[in-house]
């Protein structure tokens, strides 16, 4: 491999993590927001399918793209709600519903999808982070995506108020001790289910840069795991917001070196780079999972890593 | 003296015993009579969803009969697509009587089908019997199988890595496995439409049971449902792993070897699937590609749930979902509903059957006084 080659494959790695973190990131986030409260939502995965769907069909309708966005926030939320509420049901294991949610929002997904696989949406706009550099290749491999900006907003403004407000102190409160937030006079089933509800949003948001951005199109294998994974990678953030986007870009990096080598020819091993971000995130729990830094970050009331 | 005794010690035994029997009887019609009412109310939420989008329940309802129980032929199709269901519940039942939430059932038979259609290339070259042959991809197909899943259950003891993420990444780096071979080296050229292995050929096939048009793999799940039932009902190893299932500390307390129990029982769970695996290819396609993973390790979560884990219960549960399976195809064509029909039913079911778990211990009539609340 020549030095050229190297630098196009370099470039395509990292402009392949600017555009392939942003849903993991969203998902990450919304995640971050409701195992801070004390829950886990594994049903990500199916919120991420139906606002990728749902943010491809409104944006057909309606021809914006960014009302799509709004739309697949809204999916979210609802499916984040449903899990909230049923979560907030005595005797019920919110893993297990999580799981339930996961099938169920995929499965809907599916089901109202299959009249937008042919049709062609209005797609969001993007701008380059390489055109100063007058290199069309570069400028070409670094396009990104103002929904990358907004993640990283969010996840500045996520760890600001968990640092600084009433709002973010409730939630931590919440997540490390339900007795203390009750004996505060807080509902943990009302704190719960708006975190949830919240996190559902992002995460729908996130599924709609997949439909509507990068890949850019809607079919059914569109999210395979992608959902999942950034469940885990908050383990391995350890609940930060900050360190969420910071995974989020390795896992997106990771996730781009299958296809930025075979931008230059190396199709060998396809499948196994593609398999590449599930063998790290797996390798990644197994780092992380019983290590004293994240024992001690961990929100109390978590059932996920007991 | 004798004679006056007699009658009245069977008088004092037998009130006793009928009284037993009820006590157990209203326990376990809890366990039955719960799932029937998230069954329930799940069909009346479907019916609405489908009424909202113009369609006749009525209509879907008498076609889900007809294309999965009504005729001989559909209900032999529904025991054909039964059996791996069966084999993939038992993957989730067995883990969690030991308290672990394992849903990778799909990527242990994804890879236990491809194993045993690879391992079949060479025997079948080699002009091995079919017999042994058959033999040999069943023990290598459900043994892959239990070494994939024992990974997630060992990690979960010895590291704590969550049993319910890892699994379902297991699953995924499982289809990827299959995917690299499938359509690399593995990939038999004489077939251009589909990537796949090389056929395994007729005379290899695993046929079917004598009279039916269904071929062994159910048997084979039934019997094993039963012979796991009484593993885990009448033996030490059973009453160990519901222990630890329990009580996990106390287990530990008690000196059981709790993390051999949870390898062990994953071990379990992943040879089911992989042996599911292996009659997918075996006795319906052939061949491995990317057909083996068609969802059913993901529809036996639902079996296993909606069963309450018992391996006894997963057998009618299954060939409930074996006939809404297959009866899709009808379903599809007559209505004109997408594919994904059964998955949002499927889902749909599954949430209202967790929801419904906050039901136990609600009515009088399934308490029995005095008796400690069991969940």
């Amino acid at each position: 491999m020549n030095d050229g080659a190297l630098a196009i494959v370099l470039f395509a790695i990292v402009g392949g993590a600017l555009r392939v973190s942003t849903p993991f990131m969203f998902v990450a986030l919304g995640e971050c927001l409701t195992e801070k409260s004390g829950r886990v939502n594994l049903g990500l995965e199916g919120t991420l399918v139906l606002g990728a769907m749902t943010a491809y069909a409104i944006s057909f309708h309606s021809g914006s793209p960014w009302l799509g966005v709004f739309a697949a926030g809204c999916a979210g939320s609802v499916l984040g709600a449903m899990h909230g509420y049923i979560c907030k049901l005595p005797k019920v294991n919110d893993i297990a519903v999580g799981i339930a949610m996961m099938l169920f929002g995929t499965g809907v997904a599916f089901f109202f999808g299959k009249a937008y696989i042919q049709p062609s949406a209005p797609r969001l706009g993007s701008f380059s982070l390489g055109a100063w550099t007058g290199n069309q290749q570069i400028a070409t491999a670094l396009q990104i995506n103002p929904l990358l900006l907004v993640g990283i907003a969010v996840a500045i403004i996520m760890a600001w108020a968990f640092a600084n407000t009433k709002w973010g102190l409730i939630v931590r409160m919440t997540g490390d001790s339900a007795p203390s937030a009750k004996a505060m006079g807080v509902s943990v089933d009302l704190v719960r289910f708006l975190a949830t509800t919240i996190g559902g949003f992002l995460a729908g948001v996130g599924g709609a840069f997949l439909s509507l951005f990068y890949p850019g199109s809607w079919n059914q294998g569109l999210s395979s795991g992608q959902g999942l994974m950034a469940v885990a990678l908050v383990i391995f953030a350890r609940w930060s917001p900050i360190r969420c986007v910071i995974a989020a870009l390795l896992f997106g990096a990771a996730g781009a070196i299958g296809p930025a080598l075979q931008s230059i020819g190396i199709t060998q091993g396809y499948y196994f780079f593609n398999a590449a971000p599930y063998i790290l995130t797996l390798g990644i729990m197994i780092a992380s999972a019983g290590s004293k830094r994240a024992m001690r970050d961990v929100p109390g009331e978590l059932s996920i890593t007991k | 003296m004798a004679d006056v005794a007699e009658p009245l010690r069977a008088g004092a035994i037998a009130p006793n015993h009928w009284a037993d029997l009820s006590i157990r009887i209203r326990r376990s019609a809890e366990f039955v009579a719960i799932p029937l009412f998230a069954l329930a109310v799940s069909a009346v939420l479907f019916s609405v969803f489908l009424f909202l989008l113009g369609k006749s329940p009525l209509d879907f309802y008498s076609l889900v009969y007809r294309g999965g129980f009504g005729t001989a032929f559909s209900l032999q199709n529904t025991f054909q697509r039964s059996a791996p269901l069966i084999l993939t519940a038992l993957a989730v039942a067995i883990p969690a009587r030991i308290g672990l939430v394992i849903i990778g059932g799909e990527g242990a038979l994804v890879l236990g089908g491809f194993v045993s259609a690879a391992v079949a290339i060479p025997l079948v070259l080699g002009k091995l019997p079919p017999i042994p042959t058959l033999i040999i991809m069943a023990i290598v197909g459900s043994f892959v199988g239990a070494v994939w899943i024992g990974i997630v259950g060992y990690l979960r003891y010895a590291r704590g890595v969550n049993e319910t993420i890892s699994s379902l990444l297991m699953t995924y780096i499982g289809i990827a496995i299959m995917n690299f071979f499938v359509e690399g080296s593995l990939r038999d050229l004489t077939n251009p439409n589909k990537p796949s292995t090389m056929p395994i050929g007729d005379n290899y096939m695993v046929g079917k049971i004598p009279g039916t048009e269904v071929h062994w793999g159910l048997a084979a799940g039934i019997v094993l449902a039963i012979v796991l039932h009484i593993l885990m009902t009448r033996t030490t190893f059973g009453f160990a792993v519901r222990v630890s299932g329990g009580n996990p500390r106390a287990a530990l307390a008690q000196g059981l070897p709790v993390g051999k129990l949870i390898v062990i029982c994953c071990m379990i769970a992943g040879a089911c699937a992989g042996l599911a695996g292996f009659f997918e290819v075996a006795a319906i396609q052939g061949r491995a590609n990317a057909s083996l993973a068609a969802g059913y390790g993901f529809t036996g979560i639902l079996v296993a749930f909606l069963a309450r884990h018992n391996p006894i219960a997963i057998i009618p549960v299954a060939i409930m979902f074996g006939g809404i399976v297959a009866s899709g195809g009808l379903v599809q064509r007559r209505m004109d509903l997408p594919d994904a029909t059964v998955l949002v039913l499927q889902g749909l079911t599954f949430v209202v059957l967790l929801a419904s778990e906050t039901l136990y211990g609600r009515f009088k009539i399934f308490q029995v006084g005095g008796s400690a609340e069991r969940t």
